[in-house]
């Protein structure tokens, strides 16, 4: 039986026909291809490799990329509600096609030099090479202007020296964009795997998004050609890849929350305590209310978000309100969920508990949700709280 | 090769299904509908045909207004057009729809004519049989596999608890089995470009119906279930049940 979600407020009379086609595609892709396979990756904390070919010929990467450099060309709705689905699937397949599309296509597209463009693009889209974003240092997580990662002019090209930390897709890529400070400015460059000095040892014993690679990368003297360098400058390079990630997990999030809202009313509904099954009891069917009702108020965000992007009439505050407010809401869905499930919830037999370990590494990736509230504080105040 | 595949548009497997209010037809309020999963592997063998073979390939339905939604499935798998036969009677029996099929395939001229074994809402299991009738052509049903070749086919059909293998020339009308081949996930780049393949409308002719449908009623409720205690014994019993009352194994 494929998914059938929950849509209150009938979303679906507000998406096109083509956007429900893609919804409904990847949707049973999801259900056919990830949901069978992810809980066993997840316990032995492997990525599914399987599926990076399977998701590029589903179209999963390049979503938005210009048809031009082998994308879809498709909106922002639409690549919202692809990652929503994938992320019903798995918070880190999920990862995989956000880096994949929105930190390092997307900079590709948008920065890099036409003939860097056409050697990447086409390969990223159909999955035969594999991308990774590197922002994060060691000791500059929220407060990436500080990073230490340095660029230095040579002729004919840069020298880069530092490492970076927490990086999606890290020792599986076969591009790196990597993020350094020239002469102090900010500013980025594509790292390709097997230059001389560059590695990416893979972060392991992590309790959340175990099935996605994490790892560091480290710059020994590696040796980048000038036509490799982005041409962006300043924090605003970066930002601008993680407003377009940012949308996607606003969406996705709903997907886990999806997930284990109706793993929660199918159990409710079957599980019977006392003579009766427990979803008639007052106090679980205001837990499965205030799921419902925080998935319903997530989903209108989202939407809303979506359309103002496609017309260019959004702000970044729009975009850290929605990722703010629907990754708390999917990590509280996945708390209460587990209640519901009583001991089954601990089980891998249900989806609850890698939705909710992968969603605290949601919480805090693509700007804690703590930072969001702070650049929320200073949009409704004027005044900045950072420092 | 020309290729014809006929689709139709029917209740997801997953809906609750409830007689309407006149005791004929299903209410079809707050019921979602997908394109027949059989005729996802008809288009399936015809897509890799016409990948393999060229030529152009045209899916089919003869359905009221609201079908347009499976024919873009259709396109977004990769067909290259679609054709609509408007039917504007509510009531439609198989010969109707063999009928306006036929009609149009009489235009079209096509070298094979695909279709799903059965529809999955009404499950009749005419049309092809009805469409050899009607056009005069060979119509094998139930079909596993086939292979190619220049004016016939070979290839093997499912039979009760067995296997037939089959030739036939072409053209010809083949219903396929389920699993011919694995059906392909719409992809988002041509989910894309279907909007740009035309659907073209064409009014059904009129086809007085052969049956008419008295009443419709949804089966008694399940049987009670069985409860096993869980011993060792039990496991005998169970594989017994299992394959004489349930005939799952
Ligand atoms: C699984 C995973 C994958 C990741 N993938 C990538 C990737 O692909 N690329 C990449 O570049 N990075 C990646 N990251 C890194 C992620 O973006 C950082 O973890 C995040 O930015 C937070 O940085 P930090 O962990 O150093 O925490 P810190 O910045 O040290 O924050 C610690 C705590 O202090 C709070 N805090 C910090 N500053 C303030 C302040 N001014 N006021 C109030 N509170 C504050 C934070 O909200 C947080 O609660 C990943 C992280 C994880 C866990
Ligand atoms: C790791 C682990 C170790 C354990 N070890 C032991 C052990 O050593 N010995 C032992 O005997 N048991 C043990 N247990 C079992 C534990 O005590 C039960 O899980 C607990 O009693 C809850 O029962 P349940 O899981 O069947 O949930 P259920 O009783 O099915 O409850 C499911 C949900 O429904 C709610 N609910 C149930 N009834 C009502 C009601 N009337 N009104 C409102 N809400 C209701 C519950 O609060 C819960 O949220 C263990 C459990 C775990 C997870």
């Amino acid at each position: 039986m494929t998914f059938q979600g929950t849509d209150f407020f009938r979303l679906d009379e507000l998406y096109t026909e083509e956007e429900l086609m893609v919804r409904d595609s990847v949707r049973e892709f999801v259900d056919e291809q990830i949901v069978p396979i992810i809980e066993d990756h997840y316990m032995k904390g492997t990525f599914p490799m399987e599926l990076v070919e399977k998701l590029g010929n589903l179209g999963m990467f390049g979503i938005k990329t210009s048809e031009k450099y082998g994308g879809a060309g498709a909106n922002y709705t639409t690549y919202g509600l692809a990652m929503q689905e994938l992320e019903r699937g798995d918070s880190g397949v999920r990862s995989f096609a956000s880096v994949q599309n929105s930190l390092v296509m997307y900079p590709i597209e948008t920065y890099a030099n036409e003939e860097k463009k056409q050697e990447w693009l086409p390969k990223l889209a159909s999955g035969k090479a594999i991308g990774c974003f590197g922002l994060t240092e060691p000791d500059h997580g929220s407060n990436p202007s500080g990073m230490l990662t340095t660029a230095k002019k040579i002729d004919g090209g840069y020298l880069l020296n530092g490492a970076k930390m927490w990086i999606t897709n890290g020792s599986l890529a076969d591009v790196a964009v990597v993020w350094a400070k020239l002469d102090g400015r900010i500013t980025g460059f594509l790292v390709e795997k097997g230059m001389k000095g560059f590695s990416a040892p893979e972060m392991k014993n992590k309790h959340s998004l175990r099935a996605s690679v994490t790892s560091e990368l480290i710059f020994q003297d590696v040796e980048v050609p000038e036509i490799n360098r982005l041409n962006v400058d300043g924090l605003k390079g970066p930002l601008s890849c993680l407003t377009q990630a940012r949308y996607g997990i606003a969406y996705g999030a709903i997907g886990a929350a999806m997930q284990v809202y109706e793993s929660s009313i199918n159990y409710a509904k079957s599980r019977i305590q006392f003579d009766k099954p427990i979803a008639g009891f007052q106090l679980v069917q205001d837990k499965l209310v205030h799921i419902f009702d925080e998935i319903s108020k997530a989903q209108l965000i989202a939407y809303r978000v979506g359309r103002l992007m496609e017309s260019g009439n959004f702000k970044p505050e729009h975009i850290s309100f929605a990722k703010r407010n629907n990754v708390k809401m999917a990590l509280e869905s996945c708390r209460i969920a587990r209640e519901v499930h009583g001991a089954n919830g601990i089980l891998n037999e249900y989806p609850i508990m890698r939705h909710a370990n992968n969603l605290e590494s949601v919480y805090t990736y693509e700007g804690t949700h703590d930072i969001h509230t702070l650049i929320l504080g200073q949009h409704i105040t004027g005044i900045p709280a950072f420092k | 090769m020309n290729i014809l595949v006929c689709v139709s548009r029917v209740p997801d497997t997953a809906a609750k299904i409830k007689v309407a209010g006149d005791n004929k037809s299903v209410e079809t309020a707050g019921v979602k509908f997908i394109l027949n999963p059989y005729d996802e592997y008809a288009l399936e063998e015809a897509i890799q045909l016409q990948e393999s073979k060229g030529g152009e390939l045209t899916v089919l339905t003869v359905a009221g207004d609201e079908a347009t939604d499976v024919l873009r499935t259709a396109l977004a798998m990769g067909a290259d057009k679609a054709i609509h036969v408007k039917a504007n009677q509510l009531e439609k029996d198989s010969f109707y729809v063999a009928n306006n099929i036929a009609n149009v395939a009489k235009e079209l001229n096509p070298d094979i004519i695909f279709l799903g074994k059965q529809s999955i809402d009404f499950d009749s299991f005419q049309i092809s049989s009805l469409l050899g009738g009607l056009l005069d052509l060979p119509s094998v049903d139930v079909v596993s596999s086939i292979n190619y070749a220049d004016g016939s086919i070979t290839g093997e059909k499912d039979i009760e608890g067995g296997k037939e293998s089959f030739e036939t020339s072409l053209p010809a009308i083949i219903s396929v089995q389920k699993g011919i081949k694995e059906p392909r996930y719409p992809k988002l780049p041509q989910i894309m470009k279907a909007k740009q393949k035309p659907i073209e409308v064409k009014e059904a002719i009129e086809t007085p119906l052969r049956t008419e449908i008295l009443e419709m009623t949804l089966p008694e409720k399940a049987r009670a279930g069985k409860i096993l205690t869980g011993s060792d014994a039990d496991i005998d019993e169970l594989v017994r049940l299992l394959h004489e009352d349930a005939k799952v194994i």
